[in-house]
């Protein structure tokens, strides 16, 4: 029983970081109807700028909570403006063309990132200074749980809680719900679609962008590759939820995780990554529009 | 000078040449009608005019200005708004909050919450549905959420695409009745019907579109005494 209550804890945290990937996926498809295959690339990028912030903030040589948030943020904020310059520079000129184009523009996208990581950076790993010693916390016995998986949980629920309020409460927010509905309603309304699809991407490449430094604060070892598998899984956690739809990207993600940790632990890890598949072929063949879809015609 | 003008209008969807060189006009306070069949190319009209198509060439003059290559959503930002074909209502929002989002634009808090409360009074279905998502609204509630929402910008001019589309026939009574009433207020219409009689009974001028050509254009008294309009969109 404690063995189960620690995988869950463990599966979960790893969950939520899915979670936060998986809610750009969603988001992004949502507005446009395009997935976005670099994504989890911006994922990779968020772990370097958060490198390069550390650098930047000597937060190698004297780590404190706040370097760690400064760090944090710093990443999300240059990764934004990554994404920014992404869907500017890349998506927007192929918008009204067909949609293979847009998907071959993302995969395009996704080895420039990659390719382009492997120039800048190296391919050779790096190291992501410890920016918070590790200590672990005793839940119950046999049951712990380490104060960077907390910090994990935290800031995960407190950026998706962050998003909600945003989406459901703002006067952009809405305006993002309505450009998802149907843009040319948004457009009637006096909304500039472009903006709001800009700001969809800066968003989602700032929540993937977290998840790369909080996923480094707990394995240093980051390289320009690392952004595939998880990129690939989040994909599949949001298909999973329902791709589109918010709420059902967290789902995704959380169920994403707990599975993985649960058959590492029970079954073996050589079946970690085939897991993410048979619950990608398993939802599509039972329920094709996810947990939360609704089984609604492709509009095109 | 007409507050809305329509000068040689040519726009295609690829090789389909969709609008002929069409020219309109509507005078401030004025109905302005135009009915035609079903693929005449009144909807296209309309979104050309509000600039969600672009036109080949001729112009669109709104007030005095140019608005020809103007975006949409700047367009609405002028005072000119459109209540779309097939209603186009936010249906995951609430009622409240499609009407929130047509006055995206303006910024005058107190004053958008008077002119909701004013939609609220003209169409007091809505009232009693306004935490309801609308998509769960009645197809004549989603016409009336539509119209209410093109009038939150406060337009001075809006244009209407068959607002009877698909609707009870009682409610198209009441909803005709609305658009006097928002015209009385102030606010110019062009209202783009598949139901000649009724908008014909409440403009003042129309116009009769046929694939693409504008065939005629008169009072709309005249329009619905002549034989040829009685004959193709009166039933005899
Ligand atoms: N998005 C489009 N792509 C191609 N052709 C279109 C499109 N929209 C309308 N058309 C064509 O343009 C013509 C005018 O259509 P429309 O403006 O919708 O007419 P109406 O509103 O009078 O029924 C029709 O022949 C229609 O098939
Ligand atoms: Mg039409």
């Amino acid at each position: 029983m404690s063995t189960f209550l620690q995988q869950l804890v463990n599966g979960v945290t790893w969950g939520s970081v899915y979670a936060l990937i998986a809610l750009g996926y969603t988001m992004v498809y949502g507005i446009l109807r395009l997935i976005n295959f670099a994504h989890g690339d911006i994922y990779m990028l968020g772990a370097f700028m958060g490198l390069y912030a550390s650098r930047w903030f000597h937060a190698a040589q004297d780590p404190s909570p706040v370097k760690a948030l400064l760090v944090l943020l710093t990443s999300m904020l240059l990764s934004a403006l990554i994404g920014m310059l992404i869907e500017r520079l890349a998506y927007k000129p192929v918008r009204k063309s067909p949609r293979l184009s847009a998907l071959i523009t993302a995969i395009g996208v996704s080895l420039l990132l990659e390719n382009g990581g492997v120039l800048v950076f190296g391919a050779d790993p790096k190291f992501f200074p410890q920016l918070i010693p590790q200590k672990t916390i005793a839940l119950l016995p046999g049951v712990a749980v380490s104060n960077q998986q907390l910090i994990v949980l935290v800031v995960s629920i407190v950026l998706m809680f962050a998003l909600r309020m945003f989406v459901l409460h703002t006067r952009t927010g809405k305006a993002m719900q309505a450009v998802s509905h149907n843009h040319m309603a948004a457009s009637l309304m006096g909304i500039s679609v472009d903006r709001i699809i800009t700001i969809t991407f800066m968003i989602g490449s700032a929540l993937a962008a977290a998840a790369g430094v909080l996923v480094a604060l707990q394995s240093p070892k980051i390289e320009p590759y690392m952004g595939i598998m998880p990129g690939l899984k989040a994909f599949v956690a949001a298909v999973l939820g329902g791709i589109g739809n918010i709420p059902g990207a967290v789902v995704g993600g959380l169920v994403m995780g707990v599975a993985e940790v649960m058959v590492t632990g029970y079954l073996s890890p050589t079946y970690r990554d085939a897991i993410a598949f048979v619950l990608l072929i398993v939802i599509l063949l039972v329920r094709p529009a996810g947990i939360f879809g609704k089984a609604v015609t492709e509009k095109v | 000078m007409s507050q809305l003008s329509v000068e040689n209008l040519d726009v295609y969807y690829g090789a389909v040449h969709a609008l002929k060189g069409v020219s309109l006009h509507a005078e401030a306070g004025e109905i302005v009608t135009l009915i035609g069949a079903n693929g005449a190319g009144k909807t296209t009209l309309l979104r050309t005019i509000s600039g969600l198509v672009s036109a080949k060439s001729g112009r669109v003059m709104f007030e005095g200005r140019d608005i020809t290559r103007v975006p949409a959503h700047e367009i609405v930002a002028l005072g000119l708004s459109q209540s779309p074909e097939g209603r186009m209502v936010f249906a995951n929002l609430s009622v409240e909050d499609n009407l929130e989002l047509g006055a995206y634009r303006r910024k005058d808090k107190s004053e958008i919450r008077k002119d909701r409360d004013a939609m609220f009074q003209l169409f007091p279905r809505l009232l009693e549905r306004r935490k309801q998502l609308s998509g769960t609204l009645s197809g004549g509630e989603q016409q009336m959420l539509a119209i209410a929402r093109a009038l939150m910008s406060r337009p001075r001019v809006v244009l209407l695409d068959e607002p009877s589309l698909g609707i009870a026939p009682l409610l198209v009574r009441d909803i005709f009745r609305n658009i006097v009433e928002i015209n009385r207020r102030g606010v110019t219409v062009l209202l783009v019907e598949q139901n000649a009689h009724m908008a014909l009974s409440i403009a003042r001028r129309g116009y009769v579109l046929e694939t693409g050509k504008v065939v005629l254009e008169d009072e709309a008294a005249k329009l619905a005494a002549n034989p040829e309009v009685r004959a193709a969109y009166l039933g005899g």
